[in-house]
């Protein structure tokens, strides 16, 4: 308990999952989905950063720089979307868009 | 207690409050700054595990530009009929279940299988690693190892710049025919 190890680290990192997904699933604004996801790439950093130093290599930081190039694009494509949608729709809630629903 | 272990629970009980205060807020820009909060407890984490680039990366990018992009979204849509509006959607509590029954899943699973690399030594920080040593390191390999997926990466940034322009751009030709 005292000394903080790899698994304090996974701990963390998929109790921050379980928000990022609990938000995905609850919250009806696509803003704060989008926002959740970004919680969920975070907590996948943080698991890659914690066992590149408990294996004393690199490789997990450098991942990392790409799961961060990936949330940038992820960020900017969803919010173009959501313009879009907003333009066509007038709204950002989630249950409220059913263009495909019959 | 050692200044690591003080440091640890500190910033994990910032990121996760942050985390719960983003998802639950009613209004977007009061979930943005908290969010901003979660991403700079994460940096944190970052440099007390040595990894300093990377805690700066974070910072710049996340902080200084996803985050940004974020804040100019909000404020071309309307935030102020949020306040009259539901908050969560009609499947709160059976989502919130199986997220948890997720979380328990994956927690066993990961904490069984990471033990094994928790014995004392292993999980020391990547040395004393001054900013330059660990900037250093990451630059090595990503510009040798993975030079491809690096120029893989910049191809998908362009068509994700495209793409945003192309979606979130009027299209004022076809309105008017």
């Amino acid at each position: 308990m005292l000394e903080v190890t790899t698994s304090h680290y996974v701990v963390l990192s998929t109790l921050l999952m379980l928000i990022g997904v609990i938000g995905i699933l609850i919250r009806r604004n696509i803003l704060v989905l989008l926002m959740s996801v970004e919680l969920i790439l975070n907590a996948v950093n943080i698991n890659l950063v914690a066992f590149s130093a408990s294996l004393q290599q690199v490789h997990g930081q450098v991942f990392s720089i790409f799961v961060i190039t990936v949330a940038a694009a992820e960020a900017a494509v969803g919010l173009g979307i959501l313009i879009a949608l907003f333009r066509n729709k007038q709204t950002v809630h989630a249950d409220e868009i059913d263009l495909l629903r019959w | 207690m050692s200044l690591d272990t003080v440091l640890f629970y500190v910033l994990a009980a910032l990121v996760l409050g942050s985390a719960v205060m983003t998802i639950t807020r009613r209004n977007v820009v009061h979930a943005a700054v908290w969010l901003i909060s979660a991403l700079v407890g994460v940096a944190g984490l970052f440099l007390l595990r040595g990894a300093e680039f990377l805690a700066g990366v974070q910072v710049i990018v996340y902080i200084g530009g996803i985050m940004v992009l974020f804040l100019f979204v909000i404020m071309l849509v309307p935030v102020h009929e949020e306040s009259t509006q539901r908050r969560f959607s009609n499947q709160k509590w059976p989502a919130t279940v199986a997220a948890v029954a997720l979380f328990l899943w994956v927690a066993f699973i990961a904490v069984n299988g990471v033990s094994m690399l928790d014995h004392p030594g292993m999980a020391e920080p990547l040395g004393p690693g001054s900013l330059s040593e660990n900037s250093e390191a990451v630059g090595l390999v990503l510009f040798s190892q993975y030079l491809l997926p690096f120029e893989l990466a910049s191809i998908l940034l362009l068509v994700a710049i495209i793409g945003a322009i192309v979606m979130s751009k009027t299209r004022s030709r076809e309105t008017e025919s």
